[in-house]
């Protein structure tokens, strides 16, 4: 039988909740499988394709690169905002977070439209030749721009969390402040910063709009391409169970890091945060590296979208303002956020308090169909929808589903990093003084784990409020989200009119960001 | 307890929505849309507007709707399919019903389905355009096939993950051979094209003098024009029999599993009706062709007839589509 690690079996209901939620996952990868084998032999042949292989070792050269750039940019920020006397934190942490609502094809097409061959950068300096845009490292910075929130906001909310009585400790025994970064402070953020870069790494691996538009050739390109020539789906099939293999990986990888070390409380924490670190003469360099991290990352597309915004102006273009696609978006990204993180409570439970191989393998099995593009998971769920539960097909119930599926994770890590930091003594205390496992949860590990689980929550709320693949095909008839109204404009060149959906969908994400980042702790400084 | 308030009411709100499209009366009819809704929904609303009808249109790339198509099996709630190009047509004809004769006759032989299975509703060429202040007109090759000239090194931009370039690729290996086709990819490759995604970002890209001569659509130049009225860009139509002056169509046709089959042949027999062929004269933005005889094409087009792309059939684009995209893989434009 498979017991945890406290020798303690984890209570049925929990185990079926777990099991069904994950099984609806998998269901992208069922059908995969069910594509290859119809495909016969030909599929492995595919697979050793020496076509195939340049193109894994394309992507995985472009996530090395993109979980490298997020975590340089991201790391040090997070630090900055949090634990220094940075002048203006407040403000620096919000705007850091903001290019999350971001769409990574819009900051692509800003990127190209500013530094592209006769852009506006080039025309504004008025020199020949910038830069290619386009390629690995045009891929890399849309890329970075849109996923580095991602390791910043799950980075931030580790190090405000965190116990300052071992830092304080360290300190006290002579420890270097420096020293206290690197062996006491970044050590126990880890686990945050390596789910942040999982994350990163698996919106990577699916990621279509930036790769096709900086034509940087990698999996998913290749499969989208398979899929427009229709006749056999096979090789797009296969090509993706390979994008599942690195999911694979990366979830291995990940856990190796992770498992250096789980950072529990001790006990429950003192409600206080630490004394800033005094910044002293190297405020001016971290001011300046905030600003540029900013200015890249925000204010250029900012920048493009408001100078298309005004070419639709003074071309005296018909502008709407697209209220209900915004109300669509909001609704359909709610429900997905609600449910998604419902879904990951048992998933979250099972895997950090059963702590067994049969549960991690459960929770690591809930990631495989994350880094399938949105089309190979619109597809599959066409496929199960059409065939075996017609009344829910081209339904808003299907489209969020098709978020949850999609974005999973997202969830996951909220409110397994915030499960994380609450110890599970404090459960077993209350467990142990007659609370039943369901009223534990609501009583005790919830309102510890709130913020996590609203966090994780805006998340998937925010992933899903810029999906395009899956809600192009899934979406009820004539349901309109912001997405897909910018892919509508897009699509026959009316830049300057989709800067209207845009800006609103940057507008209404906005502030769902302070759920990610808000704080609601004590501020520092006041010992209890 | 507020979030919960927002959310019910939205959920309320959607609810409703969702409802409102779901009634599969005789009078509502279901189509998947691969032409974009900026293009068409205005001759949608103007067969509403005759027939009375409740179109419901679901917008998407022309292929992912027949990989949809494919993949429900059967099951689709799609009436119509309404395609960009033949070959995400003849992807899913074991899909389709067969239209009327009488339908079918509306329009030339060259542009339907040889196995009825689809029309052509609109006519589109492939045109080379160019730069109007790095060349004049008569600079501008006549033949594609003069494209591998090496003057015109990084000077040309295609599309060759997009549908029109590889119907144009299909349409070369059947009017001039395999071979033929091959040499000329391998050529052309040597002249370090720029690729595009699809065909607006060439027109664009020609706008700014990035390159100076594209292999596009014809009708892309009037989409951008509205954007950037002054774009320095033209199109130059190829010589007779080029291939890379393939006359191209997109159609429609009667998914076979409709629901409402009367509707669909209603609005397949609108799309070709006078009126609705009208439509690409007057009305629309981007200056396609009509295609039933008698109806001119826009101001400025060369007539229709005068168009004489390669000898092919569009309706084998389908099948041939696999063979072209193995081709254009071989040749390395696929990477």
């Amino acid at each position: 039988m498979s017991r945890g690690a406290g020798g303690r079996r984890p209570p049925l209901p929990l185990v079926l909740a777990a099991g069904v939620v994950v099984c609806l996952l998998l269901l992208p990868l069922a059908y995969l499988v069910i594509r290859v084998a119809s495909g016969g032999g030909r599929a492995l042949e595919l697979l050793w394709d020496p076509e195939t292989l340049r193109l894994v070792f394309r992507t995985v050269l472009l996530v090395v690169g993109v979980v490298t750039a997020t975590i340089l940019v991201a790391v040090p920020l997070a630090w900055l905002v949090v634990r220094t006397d940075l002048p203006g934190r407040r403000i620096w942490a919000t705007a850091a977070a903001l290019p999350l609502v971001i769409p990574s094809y819009v900051a692509a097409l800003c990127l190209l439209s500013l530094f592209g061959e006769k852009g506006l950068l080039q025309q504004a300096l008025g020199v020949e030749r910038l830069p290619d845009p386009t390629g690995y490292w045009g891929a890399l910075a849309a890329l970075t721009l849109s996923t580095y929130p991602y390791v910043f906001l799950l980075t931030q909310a580790a190090l405000r969390d965190l116990d300052p009585g071992p830092e304080e400790a360290a300190r006290s025994l002579g420890a270097s402040r420096l020293r206290v970064l690197f062996r006491v402070s970044l050590p126990s953020v880890r686990p945050a910063i390596s789910l942040g870069s999982l994350l990163v790494a698996l919106y990577t691996l699916s990621d279509f709009g930036v790769v096709s538009l900086m034509r940087y050739d990698a999996l998913t390109r290749a499969i989208y391409l398979q899929y427009r020539s229709l006749f056999d789906r096979t090789p797009a099939a296969v090509l993706a169970l390979v994008l599942v293999g690195l999911t694979a990986l990366a979830l291995t990888l990940e856990a190796r890091v992770r498992s250096r070390g789980r950072h529990y409380r001790t006990n429950p924490g003192a409600a206080r945060r630490a004394k800033p670190v005094p910044l002293g003469r190297w405020r001016a360099p971290a001011l300046a590296w905030c600003g540029l991290v900013v200015t890249a990352f925000l204010a250029l597309p900012a920048f493009v979208l408001g100078y298309w915004l005004q070419r639709a102006i003074v071309n005296d273009r018909a502008l709407e303002l697209p209220w209900s696609e915004a109300l669509s978006s909001l609704g359909a990204s709610s429900l997905a956020a609600a449910l998604a993180v419902a879904a990951a409570v048992p998933v979250a439970i099972l895997a950090l308090r059963y702590p067994s191989r049969r549960s991690r393998l459960l929770e690591r099995l809930s990631f495989a169909g994350n880094a399938l593009p949105g089309i190979v998971i619109a597809l599959s769920l066409v496929f199960f929808a059409a065939r075996y539960a017609s009344p829910l097909y081209q339904t808003l119930a299907l489209l969020v589903f098709a978020y949850v599926v999609r974005f999973f994770p997202l969830a996951l890590s909220g409110v397994e990093s915030a499960l994380e930091r609450v110890s599970p003594r404090v459960e077993e205390a209350a467990r142990g003084l007659g609370r039943g496992p369901l009223a534990t949860l609501a009583t005790v590990t919830a309102p510890l784990a709130r913020s996590g689980m609203l966090a994780g929550g805006a998340l998937v709320f925010l992933a899903a409020m810029k999906e395009l693949p899956a809600t192009l095909l899934l979406r009820p008839i004539g349901f309109e989200t912001l997405p897909t109204e910018i892919w509508k404009l897009t699509q026959v060149g009316a830049y300057s009119r989709a800067a209207v959906p845009a800006l609103i969908l940057i507008a209404v994400s906005a502030p769902v960001l302070y759920l990610v980042s808000a704080d609601r702790r004590p501020q520092g400084g006041s010992v209890s | 307890m507020k979030l919960v308030t927002v959310l019910s009411t939205l959920v309320t709100a959607l609810v409703l929505a969702g409802c409102g499209a779901d009634d599969s009366k005789s009078d509502s009819l279901t189509v998947y849309s691969g032409r974009e809704e900026e293009l068409v929904q205005p001759l949608i609303d103007m067969f509403e507007e005759t027939t009375g009808m409740t179109v419901d249109v679901r917008y998407g790339e022309s292929a992912e709707l027949a990989a949809t198509i494919a993949e429900e099996g059967g099951n689709s709630p799609a009436d119509v399919f309404f395609s960009q190009d033949p070959g995400s047509l003849g992807a899913v004809d074991d899909e389709l019903a067969e239209l009327p004769q009488g339908t079918l006759d509306r329009v030339a032989e060259r542009f339907r389905d040889s196995g009825g299975k689809w029309v052509g509703t609109s006519g589109r060429t492939r045109v080379l355009a160019y730069n109007t202040d790095a060349l004049t007109e008569d600079q501008v090759p006549d033949s594609v096939f003069d494209l591998t000239d090496p003057a015109w090194k990084g000077k040309i931009g295609i599309a060759p993950t997009n549908a029109s370039f590889q119907a144009f690729v299909t349409a070369m290996r059947l009017s001039a051979g395999e071979e033929r086709t091959k040499q000329w990819l391998i050529d052309l490759k040597q002249n370090d094209p720029k690729t595009y995604e699809k065909n607006t970002p060439i027109v664009e890209a020609l706008a700014t003098g990035e390159i100076e001569l594209g292999l596009v659509n014809h009708y892309y130049l009037y989409l951008v024009k509205e954007e950037q009225p002054e774009a320095p860009v033209a199109n130059h139509f190829l010589a007779k029999g080029d291939p890379g002056a393939l006359v191209s169509v997109a159609g429609a046709g009667t998914l076979a599993s409709a629901g409402n089959t009367e509707g669909a042949q209603r609005f397949i027999d609108f799309l070709l009706s006078d009126e609705g062929q009208r439509f690409y004269t007057d009305s629309a933005e981007e200056a396609e062709y009509p295609l039933v005889a008698g109806i001119e094409a826009k101001k400025g087009l060369p007539p229709l007839d005068t168009l004489e792309g390669p000898n092919v059939d569009l309706s084998t684009f389908g099948a041939e589509l696999s063979s072209t995209l193995e081709l254009l893989r071989e040749t390395g434009y696929l990477s």
